[in-house]
């Protein structure tokens, strides 16, 4: 078992993404890493918005406020509270998984639509409430 | 967990992964507390974003003690979730053992900053501005 020592030996690898045909499950596994970045990204705002209401003066939160209020401003809150829902909603999926829930296939396809079906429906009742008390 | 290992394991350079499950608990636990607050944060947002085109509507709102310790909580919560994914990103992307180990830090410096500041900023406001 010598060669276990060297740790630079050429080992071989488990085939990666481009070998396996698209199917949901995949997809949805990758954009559960996706979207968690957007929200990483997504908590620079909050940052952003706390820092500017707590020690920006009031020109400097009209500057911050007026982003998020300007329509493409909102596109990006949609996609954002979006991406929310989804990690969510796929991460709950996880959690069940961790417990070792719904492994079976038929049971994955389910709860993969239901995250779908949760992610589009939370995302809608959201700005919904939202843009009825926020006239653009 | 160490006391199972053989002593062999160790000889031939397979030691334990880093941490452990220590990565692995943490990303579940703090995912279990971001369910809540994430969903108390979304609907505080929904109330306050039609109000808070001024400073003193976010002051208003983290007057209450209640409402700054759930941001507090969803600060940390938030941030060492963020820390746990963006650092398994790299690990898993970045295989220049030097780049991986810069990014590596300063993922955890750079969320560890962004959890100081924004907590800072919060109790400021709940103070008042």
């Amino acid at each position: 078992m010598a060669s276990n020592i060297k740790q630079d030996d050429p080992r071989p690898l488990s085939p990666h993404l481009q070998i396996y045909r698209w199917q949901i499950t995949m997809a949805m596994s990758i954009v559960h890493r996706i979207t968690g970045v957007i929200l990483t990204g997504g908590s620079l705002l909050i940052v952003a918005w706390l820092w500017a209401a707590a020690y920006g003066g009031q020109d400097t939160y009209a500057v911050i406020y007026s982003a998020i209020h300007h329509p493409l401003g909102k596109i990006a809150l949609i996609c954002w509270s979006a991406a929310f829902y989804y990690h969510f909603a796929s991460g709950l999926r996880h959690l069940f998984w961790d417990i070792g829930w719904g492994f079976e296939i038929p049971t994955i396809y389910k709860s993969g639509a239901f995250v779908l079906m949760f992610t589009i429906i939370f995302t809608f009742v959201t700005w919904f409430g939202l843009l009825k008390g926020w006239a653009s | 967990m160490s006391g199972l290992r053989h002593k062999m394991k160790e000889v031939r350079g397979l030691g334990s992964a880093k941490s452990g499950v220590g990565h692995w608990w943490w990303q579940r636990l703090t995912a279990v507390v971001l369910m809540p607050l994430g969903l108390w944060f979304v609907y505080s947002l929904i109330q306050l974003l039609p109000h808070a085109a001024s400073r003193e509507a976010v002051a208003a709102w983290l007057a209450s003690p209640a409402n700054t310790l759930g941001m507090i909580a969803l600060l940390a919560a938030m941030f060492y979730h963020s820390k746990l994914g963006i650092q398994t990103i790299i690990e898993d992307y970045v295989h220049k053992e030097c780049c991986k180990i810069s990014l590596l830090i300063l993922n955890t410096l750079g969320h560890l900053g962004l959890t100081l500041v924004s907590t800072l900023a919060v109790i400021k406001l709940h103070f008042g501005i």
